[in-house]
């Protein structure tokens, strides 16, 4: 199992390979309550690490889900489309976003690791 | 001051309360450079009789339109509103409430709300419609950013049968929008071939029918072309008792219906306010601009409507908001619902066959003066006639005679002398044979 | 709570279905005679099928619309403390006056000659205004507030290109902003550049200042405030602005403080949208029409949208097209609506003015700001506001004192809806936690503020008493308890649609 890492922004990612499948943390979930609305990047899209990669909504709130790392998009996760709960239920497993192909596995190592960003989460409050 | 509960004694005890030796300590923050020393330069205080003898006044140096024969359209238009429409629209809790932010005690307005999408839904032919706009033109601009946003092009291609001031708001909202308006010449005729400016960069091809000068048109293959070129057809309708007689726009393919409800329920009040309409597909309606009212449950699991989809407004997404809009027109809308919920399928129908019977009749005898051409061949409740001289002045001289001709094609075209003679002329279920005797008797003596 | 009657009526609270499903195919509410016979010009582009619309006589529509309202809660029944919404008494007057036929069944393309008094009516409220404002000019095309805002916006943009200064693309706004503001700025294509607020609750000038530069067109700052409270270093800020060549938008949202009190004009304000249906009276109507004239300094009045009314030798002129040069209309930035603005929200803006005149004007805002300040001093032993006083026209409540409680801002305002009070505004402004702002306006008497602080009062003390509970169920009493927003948003029904024929339904 490929180690995650995590953004200041509450996003995770996963390399498998080339290929990183990412999406937004617990805790993010938490803070946002009812997930109503993800819109996804479609697949091919350039994407820059930190730039806005999707949305998610809750029924009081839109937040920008940003690309923790540069690549290109493989393919979005319809279930989430479909049926935003998902993101609620699981977010760090059968809720994830999207897939991106990375441009430099380096920019992911630069992420915190799990320890890291538990501690970061605690310092936000 | 009837409007002022509060007096001396109770204002002393409330400062007393708060610790403030006056009023004017509590207005210590505002810089003095600011502040009004006195009273402002104008009227003091006046009694309900005073300013209803002021305002009466003023109000009687205008013709009212129902006051004779009137037979002005152009985008706003006169039809009987019954009696019941102004009855319940000063119901206090209609009248007096805000925006339904509380839904458990605002279900009034939101259940009306959402009766009124419907019936905008219908009778556009559209899947979903919104709680309305300001009024028509500003609803047709917003169409035309909405379409830029679907599609990320920029290109918008206006009509030239599109009401000028409906053009005009366009390239107001647009000027500092990514998206480019392109219009033609006025269409006087109907004829003009959109399709061929269809291009990849386009977003979307603006057309109104009936258009402004009556002309009647059926978009079914422009909404094709539109569809293979990847462009939104915005279908505008500024008469909407027009839709109980004709091929909706959902009919004939509309990805987005923009137009003016003004006609339904709602007075001419000189031209506002008005209730925009605007209507779209169901899978645009994350782009809506504008309120959206939503069926669900309480927590007692009853049937209930809520504001929904409040993420794309601007109290949450702020600089990223679909719009800036934040009010609706609440009440022109409840008075829109209230007249088609009493005209139903039965009336709306009766009441356009009406309106194009009266239109007919009067073109039929308007055509029949010497010098007076009608030039439209298919119309609903409007049409342009020629002229044997300028349309501006024979209108003035017309007032003369006690009747309200129409709207002078070049009131709202200044720089095109060359339709200088062109008149519009519309006519509705309260013109009576004889308001049409005294136009024609009217026009025949003013031409003479 | 749910009844547990036989027909889920509460006595005088009655279920109403919708219309559509009340209606009965042939029912009508009007009587309109047959058609004449004649030869159709529709050129075969007759409508098909059915439209669809419910057929109901006038008793059933009179009993369904008076059925519906009784499940709105309005000014007209009690107070309403909605901040920044100024939800004052709508005197009956007005509805009165804007139903003169000469006012209300006026053609807004009728020829000029017999327009007169009405353009004198939009002439003579211009004037109301400017003077109110103490600015030169005025445009009154603007539907709403946000309309108003992108009428200013759009000047200040047309204003700096035609000094040929195109590279303004940033606007300054407040933290404490409403959503307008950025949302009109961006519609106008600058971006928004946001500014902090003080640890009083004003702008920081500091910030400001730093943030200056030759790319800003402006600012957008709310006088007084949305936390209720007066910007008093707002000269300086305009100067500020004003040193870089920028302009200086007041979005006039709560201008019932001042009103009569103090003028934009003397802050060195360049445009304000004024709120006919908040300061002066027009009705909410469950949410609009509203309407919004913008006030401009000299130096933007020449970028005023069409139409506009002039007067000349005692006669009124609507100016419908750009002029030509040094005529009215030279440089307007264009049209922003198809007619000439809200007529009717003018005779009842004007007829309240009129009403009010300069004295009543200035007593409105010293009742509104002493009404808030007394709600904010008489509850502050039990609730917590996060900046002190004096307020202007609205008290600003935080959630500190909730602190620990397991009640919400929103668990509170529900249960006020079971005291029989409309919740003041909440969440909002988003810079202050658990915000509830509230505005009681001059209309209300001291009786009235004194039952409302008691019940604030008495829910405050509830609440730290450990009963969240109490408040969690809240609102009981209401038409309706808390809806479900969640699956309002995640599954969208927006309309009726007929039910599926049986045949279908069966399968």
């Amino acid at each position: 199992m490929a180690e995650r890492r995590y953004t200041k922004d509450h996003e995770w990612i996963e390399l498998n390979g080339a290929i990183g499948t990412v999406g937004i943390t617990n805790h993010a979930q938490e803070q946002l309550g009812d997930i109503v609305f993800v819109e996804l990047p479609a697949g091919g899209k350039k994407l820059t690490k930190g730039g806005e990669a999707a949305v998610v909504e809750s029924v009081k709130a839109a937040s920008e889900v940003f690309a923790p790392v540069s690549g290109e998009v493989v393919e979005s996760n319809p279930e989430v489309s479909k049926n935003p709960a998902l993101v609620n239920q699981a977010a760090e497993a059968g809720g994830w976003f999207f897939k991106i192909k990375v441009a430099n596995p380096k920019e992911v190592s630069e992420l915190m690791d799990a320890a890291t960003y538990k501690k970061f989460v605690e310092t936000q409050h | 001051m009837r409007y002022l509960p509060l007096g001396p004694d109770d204002r002393r005890a409330m400062l007393g309360v708060i610790g403030a030796k006056s009023v004017d300590d509590l207005f210590k923050d505002i810089p003095q450079k600011a502040r009004v020393s006195g009273l402002l330069d104008l009227p003091m205080h006046a009694g309900e009789l005073e300013v209803e003898r002021t305002l009466g006044a003023m109000a009687a140096k205008n013709r009212a339109a129902g006051a004779g024969p009137s037979f002005l359209g152009a985008g706003s238009y006169r039809h009987h509103i019954p009696s019941a429409v102004d009855h319940l629209i000063q119901r206090s809790e209609f009248l007096t409430s805000y925006t339904p932010y509380q839904p458990e005690v605002a279900q009034g307005t939101l259940q009306f709300l959402f009766e009124f999408q419907t019936n905008v839904a219908m009778l556009s032919g559209m899947e979903v419609a919104n709680a309305s706009m300001y009024e028509g033109g500003s609803s047709c601009a917003e169409a035309v950013l909405m379409a830029g946003r679907v599609t990320g092009r920029p290109r918008a291609i206006l009509s030239g049968a599109l009401h000028p001031h409906y053009r005009d708001t366009v390239r107001t909202f647009t000027q500092f929008s990514p998206v480019e308006v392109e219009y033609g010449d006025p269409v006087v005729d109907g004829k003009e071939d959109l399709a061929a400016q269809l291009g990849p960069d386009v977003a979307c091809v603006v057309v109104q029918t009936p258009d402004f000068f009556g002309n009647l048109h059926d978009y079914t293959q422009l909404g094709q072309a539109c569809r293979a070129a990847g462009a939104l057809l915005v279908v505008v309708v500024t008469e909407v008792v027009s839709l109980g007689a004709l091929k909706s726009p959902g009919q004939m393919g509309a990805d987005i219906f923009a137009g003016e409800g003004q006609s339904l329920g709602v007075g001419l009040n000189f031209g506002g306010p008005y209730v925009g309409l605007f209507a779209t597909r169901r899978q645009y309606i994350r782009q809506m601009p504008g309120r959206l009212c939503g069926e669900t449950v309480d927590a007692d699991g009853r049937r209930s409507y809520v504001l929904t989809l409040s993420t794309r407004e601007q109290h949450i997404r702020r600089e990223k908001a679909t719009s800036n809009i934040c009010t609706n027109s609440g009440l022109c809308a409840l008075a829109f619902g209230i007249h088609v919920s009493l005209l139903g399928e039965e009336g709306m129908r009766r009441l356009a066959k009406l309106n194009h019977a009266a239109a007919v009749q009067l073109a039929e005898q308007l055509g029949q003066v010497k010098g007076v051409k009608v030039l439209n061949k298919t119309f609903f409740n409007e049409f342009t006639v020629e002229l044997p001289g300028h349309a501006d002045e024979i209108v003035e001289k017309m007032v003369g005679q006690g009747v309200l001709a129409g709207v002078p094609v070049q009131r709202l075209y200044r720089d095109r002398p060359e339709l200088a003679n062109l008149l519009l002329v519309a006519a509705s279920e309260t013109n009576t044979d004889a308001d049409r005797a005294a136009y024609v008797a009217g026009l025949k003596k003013v031409l003479a | 709570m749910k009844p547990d009657t036989v027909s889920g009526n509460r006595a005088l609270d009655l279920e109403e279905p919708l219309l559509f499903e009340l209606g009965r195919p042939g029912r009508t509410g009007v009587d309109l005679p047959d058609a004449p016979k004649v030869a159709s010009r529709l050129g075969g582009l007759d409508r098909e099928g059915s439209i669809g619309l419910a057929g109901v006589s006038e008793p059933e529509v009179v009993r369904h619309f008076v059925r519906l309202s009784r499940n709105n809660y309005s000014i007209d029944a009690n107070l309403y403390p909605l901040g920044s919404c100024t939800m004052k008494h709508n005197p009956r007057l007005n509805e009165k006056m804007a139903r003169l036929p000469g006012f209300g069944d006026v053609h807004p393309l009728q020829p000029e000659s017999t327009v007169q008094g009405a353009l004198e009516l939009i002439h003579a409220l211009g004037h109301w205004l400017k003077t109110i404002t103490g600015m030169p000019a005025v445009a009154m095309p603007p539907a709403a507030g946000a309309h108003g805002e992108l009428c200013g916006m759009m000047a200040i943009r047309a204003a700096h290109e035609a000094k040929g200064d195109t590279n303004r693309h940033r606007v300054l706004i407040p933290e404490s902003a409403h959503g307008t503001n950025p949302a009109t700025a961006a519609q106008c294509g600058f971006t928004v550049d946001p500014i902090p607020g003080n640890e009083r609750g004003r702008i920081d000038l500091a910030a400001v200042k730093a943030k200056l530069g030759p790319d800003v067109a402006g600012i957008m700052l709310t006088n007084p405030n949305t936390l209720g409270l007066f910007e008093n270093e707002v000269i300086e800020v305009a100067q500020a602005i004003h040193s870089v060549g920028g302009y200086f938008y007041a979005d006039g949202a709560n201008f019932n403080a001042i009103v009569g009190k103090a003028r934009p004009g003397d802050m060195g304000v360049d445009a304000i949208h004024i709120n006919l249906h908040k300061t002066f009276s027009t009705p909410h109507g469950g949410g609009g029409p509203g309407s919004g004239p913008v006030c401009f300094s000299a130096a933007l009045a020449p970028y005023a949208p069409l139409p506009m009314v002039i007067e000349q030798k005692g006669r009124f002129h609507l100016i419908e097209h750009r002029g030509g040069k040094n005529e009215p209309g030279e440089k307007s930035f264009g049209r922003m609506r198809t007619f000439n603005g809200q007529m009717g929200m003018f005779v009842r803006a004007l007829s309240y003015m009129m009403s009010h005149g300069a004295d009543g004007l200035r007593q409105v805002a010293e009742d509104a700001v002493l009404s808030a300040n007394y709600i904010m001093a008489s509850c502050a032993a039990d609730m917590t506001s996060p900046y002190p006083g004096p307020c202007m026209h609205e008290a600003l409540f935080d959630d500190r004192f909730l602190e620990g409680t397991g009640v919400t801002t929103l668990d509170f305002a529900k249960a006020m809806i079971d005291e029989g009070y409309h919740p003041m505004t909440v969440y909002f402004p988003l810079v202050v936690h658990g915000a509830m702002l509230t505005e009681p306006t001059e209309t209300e008497s001291k009786e009235s503020v004194d039952r409302f602080i008691h019940v604030l009062r008495t829910l405050a003390k509830k609440a730290k008493s450990g009963d969240a509970a109490f408040f969690k169920n809240a609102p009981r009493y209401s038409p309706r308890r808390r809806v479900d927003e969640t699956t309002a948003a995640r599954n969208p029904v927006l309309r009726w649609t007929p039910p599926a024929p049986k045949a279908q339904a069966a399968e």
